[in-house]
């Protein structure tokens, strides 16, 4: 971790303990409070917990041009991106997401033509829907451990995130507060319910939280449809393409209308926010992220509307391509957020 | 700038704190055209204000983040208490009656509440805590003024309001440097105190204050005050007073704030720069006993003072902002602080000698006291004898003078055959007329809250 960026998180900590005037605002600054001294684990755990609502920047009277020269949304940004790097695995890896922006375009672009090609290629002699470019076989093959394999290296790199920050062990109790907390987006709120202060200064708004609500739910809701066809597939025999009140649809197309506004509203307010209260230098590969998801979910639905179509024969590579360099990337864009947070809300319930 | 600003709005508010904010929305819902004048740049805008955690509120029983009940007759005793009677009662009830309104008032004019801080939970029935502290309720009056349509100037500092005699005749007030007459049919002051005006601090205490530290603002120099008492408007309050507390004295010059408070006097030894105790650390609790260890450290050479603990007892008060100077000897410990490491070996022995046994208790008055030392410690008397040893430096930090504007119930300024016809005032620039000396935790955002509101409301009937 950068030490430069560690030795002044730890000077903008030790000023908040010091005031406390922000208590409320989240989780952080009660984890602040309950602590002295600052271990490096101790700031990475502070950084995942912060949600970057800027609550507390603009509350701040030090900020510039106070010397104190407060910006601890913008400190604890740092201190987060330096930790997804740190822990991230294979050891080097990490420097992916230097490039998130430019990795998630080569990927993409790679990822896409790999499908069209092979859409063209081995077409199989037989299949329905989309089955007829892409036999159920070669997609399994790919998707099954282009999805399985980021996982598992998520999961290596959390149990290195839980060493640094001293993690002990689980208990129901542990997670079921961290999702409870993380389902409602609690933190977001402001602890006033006004929401935070991302795209207009000062002035709380609860946009982020919904945007960011409808992505989570709408990106859940389009996993289950997923699950949803392989039980179908596997268990009872039923193959795809499925019908409009299909379980699959059911989920899958508000799924992606809310993945799709979500990710489209957060785009939207990343670029009204100051980028100097969040880590700027990574700005653009988080951008790039949001893109990402918003062309996930809007190549889904593209695909289901044209379902029948030799539309289908552009659309299919087009989707299936972001969605294969989506699970690719995972351990290294801005998805991986998500598990660091959850550890770092379950982290927090022990200490509580 | 003055071209698009209004020069002759109904009501021209001096000052854009905390009084100054509640006035102009006020005013402005009152149907009055309003024009905040604020010297300060918007990033330190607020002045004194953005500083506050807190204000003091009456209530009848549990009320949003407010625990059990605060009576009239209660806080008015808490402040005879702390005033030691020199409070002019009527306003003070004024003030106390209302503060419970405000409470709603706050809250509807997008204030937010918090429950009081960890390590202030003496103040949870007495003061509602605001979310984010005085920033964001600064923050948040700013946005309910500019929605209602208040014009707001920064950077432009008033030096002039001429009275007529019976009247404010015109205001005058320097915009990027130009000067600038504003012809408005009221005026509401509410520029503060005069604490950063260390000339004047100096003229009034001695030379001594040079050596002060400024809690707050740079903005409050009390340009207004002394203009209007020098055209003979009537002052109330000790003009040589103002509100000291002991303070890191690593803290800037000014606007240092909250965070450069130390709570670590109970559990020390306090030197002066010679290495000499000069009085009972350990007198009573701390919250009580803060604001008179300014005064002290005042009065020692070169206003300095050194709190000296031991490992025992780092942990026993809230964080400071500064790390504190370790050392694993005393001698060593003077060495770096820039004691003489004889003379305070020689205190600090004194002083362990001294101690006796007995059951120390951090929160509590645990009667440990020194036997047979002058001064005594009466209370937390524990030897220094664990290493590493720690020391702060302790200054002089002012948090507001007594100096002001007498006013009458309805905030209206007084000269001395009648009240100016169309002048009010708020906040600090008056808080003289209830509180004499002393200071009782949150009452200044109660006073600025209650009479700017009144101040707000007087003035949009008068010009209506
Ligand atoms: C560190 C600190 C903590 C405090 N905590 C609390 C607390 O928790 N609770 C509490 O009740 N009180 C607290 N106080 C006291 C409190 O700050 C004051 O009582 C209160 O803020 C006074 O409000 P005001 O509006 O009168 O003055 P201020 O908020 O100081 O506003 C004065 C305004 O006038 C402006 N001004 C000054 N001169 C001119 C001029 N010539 N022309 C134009 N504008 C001018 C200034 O820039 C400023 O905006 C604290 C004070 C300090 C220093
Ligand atoms: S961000 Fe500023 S106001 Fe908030 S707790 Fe930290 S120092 Fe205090
Ligand atoms: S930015 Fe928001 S979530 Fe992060 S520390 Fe500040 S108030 Fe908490």
């Amino acid at each position: 971790m950068s030490n430069e960026i560690i030795v002044e998180a730890r000077r903008q900590t030790e000023i908040c303990n010091a005031c406390r005037y922000c208590e409320g605002y989240c989780s952080v600054f009660p984890a602040i409070t309950r602590q002295r001294a600052f271990s490096d684990g101790d700031l990475t755990q502070l950084a995942n917990l912060c949600h970057n609502c800027r609550g507390c920047y603009y509350a701040c009277q030090y900020t510039e041009p106070h010397e104190f020269a407060l910006n601890l949304p913008g400190i604890l940004a740092e201190v987060r991106q330096d930790s997804w790097k740190e822990h991230a695995w294979p050891v080097g890896f990490g420097r992916a997401f230097d490039r998130a922006g430019t990795l998630i375009a080569l990927v993409m672009v790679l990822s896409i033509a790999a499908l069209f090609v092979l859409a063209q290629a081995v077409r199989p002699a037989s299949g329905e829907g989309f089955y007829a470019y892409l036999s159920h076989g070669l997609l399994v093959a790919i998707f099954a451990p282009a999805f399985l394999a980021p996982l598992v290296v998520l999961m290596i790199s959390l149990i290195r995130y839980w060493r640094t920050v001293g993690g002990k062990g689980l208990k129901w109790r542990h997670i079921s507060g961290a999702l409870a907390s993380a389902g409602r987006m609690s933190n977001l709120s402001g602890g006033h319910g006004d929401g935070c202060n991302f795209e207009q200064e000062d002035r709380f708004s609860n946009a982020r939280r919904w945007f960011h609500q409808a992505t989570l739910y709408g990106f859940l809701l389009c996993f289950a449809s997923t699950s949803a066809g392989t039980v179908l597939h596997y268990d009872f025999g039923l193959e795809a393409p499925y019908g409009l009140f299909s379980l699959p649809k059911l989920l899958g197309i508000p799924g992606g209308i809310m993945l799709c506004v979500g990710t489209a509203g957060l785009a939207w307010l990343k670029t009204k926010a100051e980028r100097q209260l969040g880590a700027a230098a990574a700005w653009g590969g988080e951008m790039a992220f949001v893109l990402l998801l918003f062309f996930v979910s809007l190549t889904g639905l593209l695909l289901f509307a044209v379902s029948g179509s030799v539309a289908v024969q552009v659309m299919l590579p087009l989707h299936l391509g972001t969605v294969l360099t989506f699970f690719l990337l995972t351990p290294y864009s801005k998805m991986a957020h998500g598990f660091y947070r959850l550890a770092a809300l379950v982290r927090d319930e022990q200490d509580k | 700038m003055s071209g698009s600003m209004q020069l002759a709005p109904d009501i021209l508010i001096v000052g854009g704190g905390n009084a100054a904010l509640c006035a102009a929305i006020t005013a402005r819902e009152a149907g009055a055209s309003v024009t905040i004048l604020e010297c300060a740049p918007k990033t330190f805008r607020g002045g004194n204000s953005r500083h506050t955690r807190n204000f003091r509120c009456m209530h009848s029983g549990p009320q949003g983040v407010l625990t059990g009940a605060y009576d009239e007759e209660e806080y008015f005793s808490d402040l005879l208490k702390v005033t030691a009677g020199k409070t002019d009662e009527a306003l003070a009830r004024l003030v106390i009656n209302q503060s419970e309104e405000c409470y709603h008032w706050m809250g509807a004019h997008g204030v937010r509440f918090q429950p009081s801080l960890s390590g202030t939970l003496s103040l949870s029935r007495t003061n509602a805590f605001f979310l984010g502290g005085g920033k964001a309720l600064v923050n948040a009056y700013y946005r309910t003024a500019e929605d209602l349509g208040v014009t707001v100037a920064y950077d432009t500092q008033v030096t002039h309001l001429q009275h007529d005699g019976s009247r404010i005749a015109s205001v005058t007030a320097t915009v990027d440097g130009e000067t600038t007459t504003f012809m408005p049919r009221a005026v509401v002051v509410a520029s503060g105190g005069f604490q950063a005006d260390i000339d004047w601090l100096a003229s009034a205490w001695g030379p001594a204050a040079r050596n002060f530290l400024i809690r707050g603002t740079p903005y409050n120099r009390g340009v207004v005050l002394r203009d209007l008492l020098d055209q003979g408007i009537e002052s109330v309050g000790d003009p040589t007073q103002c509100h000291a507390v002991a303070i890191d004295g690593r803290a800037p010059k000014y606007d240092g704030g909250i965070v450069t408070r130390l709570d670590c006097v109970p559990f020390s030894v306090v030197v002066n720069k010679d290495g000499n105790r000069f009085y009972n650390e350990g007198e009573d609790v701390w919250p009580k006993r803060y604001a008179i260890w300014g005064r002290l450290v005042a009065a020692q050479p070169d206003q300095v003072g050194y709190a000296i603990i031991d490992a025992k007892s780092l942990d026993l008060f809230m964080p400071s902002v500064f790390p504190p100077i370790v050392a694993n000897s005393i001698e060593e410990l003077g060495d770096r602080l820039g004691l003489p490491p004889d003379r305070l070996r020689q205190t600090v022995d004194t002083f362990n000698a001294a101690c006796r046994p007995g059951t120390f208790h951090p929160t509590e008055l645990d009667g440990l006291t020194t036997e047979g030392l002058d001064p005594p410690k009466t209370n937390w008397a524990r030897p220094i004898t664990e290493p590493p040893f720690y020391g702060y430096e302790l200054r002089p930090g002012v948090t507001f003078t007594y100096l002001g504007l007498r006013v009458d119930r309805a905030a209206q300024v007084q000269a001395p055959e009648q009240a100016v016809e169309n002048l009010w005032a708020a906040g600090e620039i008056m808080a003289g007329s209830i509180l004499g000396q002393g200071y009782l935790a949150g009452f200044g955002m109660t006073i600025g809250t209650v009479f700017g509101r009144i101040a707000g409301k007087e003035a949009a009937a008068y010009v209506k």
